[in-house]
């Protein structure tokens, strides 16, 4: 098992976060935030991998064939499912925020009341 | 009988997209009547289910794929009492926000009705469900609509940011869940929680398993608003939609905290070791959350924004229950939730009507302004008490059995931590009841820290009403009533009592799940409040009162002075509060850091 896919997964959540945090515009920190998010589909496909295995599809194979796991596979089709349905709700606010307030930066997004 | 459970997530679903189908062919008044039905069929359904645990846990296999031997490949709807419980409290909100939304809104569209109830159909999923990776698709599934409800006012700019802030944060925490819920599936090959809590109980806790514990905690401690992951709640609990605030106040936070129950008990605890230590650390978090929403409720004056505040408060005292980690705290902390929330929804309806006629939710600039409300003030000023744990009303019982819980295992000093909680909220909002239905007081209070409300949060409210509608009425009565009487249900303690004896047994819980066995016979003790406590909430209400009486009293030197300090203590805790989404990020990354240093160090086996 290598360790390399693990440090990847790690790599692309932390400068996805350092982006969440530091960004100064909304279409940006949407971006990083999706970034972020696809770490985890690295972390699942990683988890199910196995070398010198095939697709998880059982047709015209002889019995007892290795596989990778197809059930992280489906994980990562719903997780990505979700991370689009959140990406595409966040940036409609993000278009939404830039009209209202004429500025897509989240600092200055503060209403007069906190 | 689970084959209802499934159906009372179902119902909601399906009406959802037929009233967005119909809608534009049929009147508004069609809509509104279909989606209050199908919150009251998902109530019954629920209640059927509920019912039916009475003799141990329901099991539905999705498609029929039950276990085979003690394997356990399909998804599972796992139902227990307190999870049916829940789902039937979340139904009759839901209804109630309908009932209540039915006037509220001069012009509604048919995606509201939608959006409520997909937030209901995935709210009841996330109390059902028995497989992680389902808990965590019900988990996004209540996020996202509740984003898109707080946004629901898209032209205005509050809830523009209220629902970025909300929705960033709260993402970043459904992303440590999902890793936490990846890598115990790296380890044990299944998602059914029940399977991985058997597999994990035969191994030692080692780093992946307190890594992954750690990363769910912080997800769903920024669902339930634990400080210091709770900046974004009342950013977002203040802009939203009076119907919304009323569920996000009553029930999702409080989803958080279940789901975090639910997890640690079939999942964790038969691996991790340091149960004193956890038992510490989620003390020392739940009382920090405790204190700290309740200084800020007390130094805001936007009516919403103090209730946020409450709920973030009250939910560090419902955190305390479950850190007692024994059934006692939980049934104190069940009862609690149910109570607290009814009345916290009659006190956000309250602040509609408030908003519906005058349209301000600022204490100070409606001062005594709502005079004629003749029904609404006094409710208000009986929740307050009734949160100030006034015995012998529903908050008070909860309150006085997760106290009794705490006094059995050695923490006795959390009666005060209570108390002082309880005694700010309370006198927060009989302060805010008294300056705006009476006129009572000063017109300025050194105390409250909070900038001015914004005077029109609301485009619904420019309209002209002159009168309150029934329907809000009553709906903040039935609320209010459904949270005093609580207490007074004389079977209810043993009940409750029982379903948390059968929450915390794990291995009841497994055998149920895997093997298909019936209920087992649990030893449920139910502790009854003692003169100590009633003691203790007379004096937390008299407290409550005292302190109001304090605020509004004619200026003296002294007092002032003291009004001053306090306010300078709430300032520095309102700097903190910036409404920008980066530093609530990184109070994020810093909560969880902390949090996994301190459960690496102690969990560990």
């Amino acid at each position: 098992m290598s360790f390399l896919p693990y440090a990847v997964v790690a790599y692309v959540a932390a400068i996805g976060l350092y982006g969440v945090v530091t960004s100064r515009n909304l279409v940006h920190l949407v971006i990083c935030l999706s970034v972020m998010q696809s770490s985890s589909y690295l972390l699942l496909l990683s988890i199910g991998y196995q070398k010198d295995a095939s697709a998880p599809i059982f047709a015209d194979v002889p019995l007892g064939t290795r596989a990778v796991d197809p059930v992280v596979q489906a994980l990562t089709l719903t997780d990505v499912v979700v991370g689009t349905t959140v990406t595409a709700l966040l940036l409609a606010l993000a278009v939404q925020a830039h009209k209202r307030y004429g500025t897509a930066d989240p600092s200055e997004l503060r209403p007069e009341r906190r | 009988m689970g084959d209802l459970a499934a159906l009372a997530v179902a119902v909601p679903l399906v009406v959802a997209a037929a009233l967005l189908a119909v809608a534009t062919v049929v009147p508004r008044r069609v809509v509104d009547v279909g989606a209050v039905l199908a919150a009251l069929a998902s109530a019954v359904l629920c209640a059927l289910v509920l019912s039916d645990t009475g003799d141990g846990i329901v099991v539905y296999w999705f498609g029929g794929w039950t276990p085979r031997d003690g394997i356990a490949l399909g998804i599972s709807f796992t139902i227990d009492a307190i999870g049916a419980g829940l789902a039937l409290f979340a139904s009759v909100l839901v209804a109630a926000a309908f009932v209540f939304s039915w006037r509220y809104f001069v012009v509604v569209g048919p995606l509201f009705h939608a959006l409520m109830l997909v937030f209901l159909a995935a709210m009841l999923g996330f109390s059902f469900t028995g497989d992680l990776f389902n808990l965590f698709v019900f988990f996004e599934l209540l996020s996202v609509a509740a984003y898109a409800l707080v946004a629901y006012d898209i032209e205005e700019e509050g809830p523009l940011q209220g629902a970025l802030n909300f929705a960033v944060t709260n993402s970043i925490g459904a992303l440590f869940i999902l890793i936490g819920i990846a890598l115990l599936y790296g380890r044990t090959g299944a998602l059914n929680m029940a399977q991985i809590g058997e597999i994990l109980a035969g191994q030692d806790a080692d780093g992946l398993v307190v890594v992954s514990f750690t990363l769910m905690a912080v997800g769903f401690f920024v669902k339930a608003a634990v400080v210091p992951f709770h900046f974004w709640l009342a950013d977002a609990y203040s802009v939203a939609p009076t119907p919304v605030c009323l569920l996000l106040s009553a029930a999702m936070s409080e989803l958080g905290l279940y789901a975090l129950a639910r997890v640690y008990w079939t999942v964790f605890s038969g691996a991790l070791g340091g149960e004193e230590a956890l038992e510490a650390i989620l003390i020392g978090a739940g009382t920090l959350t405790a204190l700290i929403g309740a200084a800020m409720a007390f130094g805001q004056r936007h009516l919403k924004r103090l209730l946020a505040f409450a709920t973030v408060s009250h939910v560090g005292l419902f955190l305390i229950g479950f850190a007692l980690l024994d059934p006692a705290g939980l049934a104190g902390m069940a009862l609690y939730v149910v109570a607290d929330g009814l009345i916290k929804a009659a006190l956000f309806v309250s602040v509609g009507i408030v908003q519906h006629l005058y349209g301000s939710v600022d204490e100070l600039n409606l001062f005594g302004r709502a005079r004629r409300l003749r029904v609404t003030g006094p409710l208000v000023v009986v929740c307050g008490v009734a949160i100030a744990s006034l015995p012998p009303f529903g908050p008070w019982m909860g309150k006085a059995l997760i106290d009794e819980a705490a006094r059995e295992s050695g923490a006795g000093w959390l009666s005060v931590v209570f108390v002082l909680a309880s005694v700010l909220t309370g006198a927060a909002i009989l302060r805010a009841a008294a300056r705006v239905f009476w006129g009572i007081g000063p017109k300025s209070d050194p105390s409250i820290v909070d900038a001015p409300a914004p005077a029109e949060v609301d485009p619904e409210l420019d309209y002209p009403h002159d009168r309150v509608p029934l329907t809000m009425t009553f709906t903040a009565l039935g609320l209010a009533a459904g949270g005093l009487v609580l207490g007074l249900v004389p079977d209810l303690r043993d009940a409750i009592a029982e379903a948390a004896a059968r929450f915390v047994d794990r291995t009841g819980y497994a055998a149920a799940v895997l093997q298909g066995s019936g209920p087992r016979e649990v030893h449920a003790e139910s502790a009854a409040p003692g003169i100590l406590d009633i003691g203790l909430g007379l004096l937390t209400a008299a407290g409550a009162i005292g302190l109001a009486y304090l605020t509004l009293a004619p200026p003296r030197p002294r007092l002032h002075r003291v009004g001053v300090a306090a306010g300078t203590v709430i300032a520095r805790l309102r700097v903190l509060h910036t409404g920008y989404v980066g530093d609530y990020v990184t109070w994020l990354v810093a909560g969880a850091a902390v949090l996994g240093g301190l459960f690496a160090a102690t969990l560990t086996t």
